[in-house]
């Protein structure tokens, strides 16, 4: 069975060069052929509000990662979940237990 | 719905200090609402969650007393969680590394979380269905 | 007090949901309570601190729910009332998508390239 990666980031870009490594393994990993799921949560929802901040995530899911968004993290900084940055779907943090309950490789960034 | 599984969390992060802990606190939160059996491995500043010293305050500036303020303390959200799994039938199993509670003198904790080791961590990884770490930053 | 001083604020929401504060908003209000004079500059991700849509829904854990969940543009707008003066970034405000209509009333926009001259009004200026 093809391996899920579950990439949690936590960071935004704007201030963290660990959040662009972050991105960056997503993409080598969808570029390996993994399933990979990005995971944003905390101030890593921040580029899911449309700004010029946001193309990279675009880019990811384009390139067939699925870049998702904490809700509450979401409302926390009042990003409206509809009209968030292309390609950024909100979700609950409930898909983090769902993705280690059927065993993803999660890693925390 | 999946069947029940056993998911490993650990964690560093000492509270008030990252949004990490609260998070943690969310993950673990679901886990168990997910029937779910949780084992905790708290490193580092993380063996503070449970610290049962901590102490809730007022806030002058929102001209609250402590009560009204009702100050969070992640001990009583931990002390919660635990409750939560015991009315569930499930295990919340929270081990604080020892050698990091001595060099910060971490004690007592709340009753439930027990002191361990990286044996712990390593049985936890080996036994359960999965494992995330929740590292620190910088 | 004499001493007029300008606060910087740039880490965010780093335990805010614990706090129901944030640190350095909240030692504003504290300060100004003691008398002291300051003003406020939300730069980096903090700049969101201003954003009227801001929501949170009180944390729960098991029956223990959290009473106050924390409201940062509502502590902003109250050291406005207190007349502290609350700048934000504008470069910083724009990477990050935030228009001024986002942000609430009273909150001033300064350039990175005016800080020299905005510092230049002040005793001292900390950065947290």
């Amino acid at each position: 069975m093809q391996a899920h990666y579950l990439l949690i980031a936590s960071r935004d870009p704007y201030t963290h060069v660990a959040a662009r490594r972050c991105y960056e393994l997503a993409a080598q990993l969808v570029g390996e052929g993994r399933r990979v799921t990005l995971f944003l949560v905390q101030n890593g929802v921040l580029p899911a509000r449309p700004s010029g901040g946001s193309g990279e995530l675009a880019d990811l899911a384009r390139r067939g990662v699925r870049v998702l968004a904490d809700d509450f993290s979401l409302r926390e900084r009042g990003i409206a979940p509809l009209g968030l940055a292309q390609g950024v779907e909100p979700a609950s943090l409930e898909v983090v237990i769902e993705a280690l309950e059927h065993g993803a490789r999660a890693l925390w960034h | 719905m999946t069947s029940q599984q056993t998911l490993t969390f650990a964690l560093m992060d000492p509270p008030f200090e990252s949004a990490r802990s609260t998070t943690a606190l969310r993950l673990i939160d679901l886990a168990l609402r997910r029937g779910h059996h949780v084992n905790v491995f708290a490193y580092e500043g993380a063996v503070s969650l449970a610290f049962a010293g901590q102490k809730a305050h007022a806030n002058a500036v929102h001209g609250r007393d402590p009560l009204e303020e009702d100050h969070p303390l992640t001990r009583d959200w931990i002390a919660a969680l635990r409750d939560a799994a015991h009315e569930r039938g499930l295990r919340l199993d929270w081990v604080n590394c020892g050698l990091c509670v001595d060099e910060r003198g971490m004690e007592p904790s709340i009753t439930g979380p027990r002191r361990g080791s990286p044996t712990d961590l390593a049985r936890f990884i080996e036994e359960s269905d999965n494992t995330l770490v929740i590292p620190t930053g910088d | 007090m004499s001493k007029k001083l300008l606060h910087i604020v740039e880490s965010a929401y780093r335990a805010t949901l614990e706090e129901q504060d944030d640190p350095v908003v909240w030692l504003c209000h504290a300060l100004r309570g003691a008398g002291a004079e300051l003003d406020l500059l939300l730069q980096g991700n903090a700049v969101a601190y201003g954003v009227r849509a801001q929501q949170v829904a009180p944390l729960q854990f098991g029956s223990r729910r959290q009473q106050h969940a924390p409201d940062l543009a509502g502590d902003l707008n109250a050291l406005l009332a207190k007349r502290v003066a609350c700048f934000y970034l504008e470069e910083d405000a724009a990477e990050r998508g935030i228009d001024a209509s986002d942000l609430v009333e009273g909150l001033v926009p300064v350039s990175r390239a005016k800080l020299p001259m905005l510092f230049a009004h002040y005793h001292q200026v900390h950065r947290w």
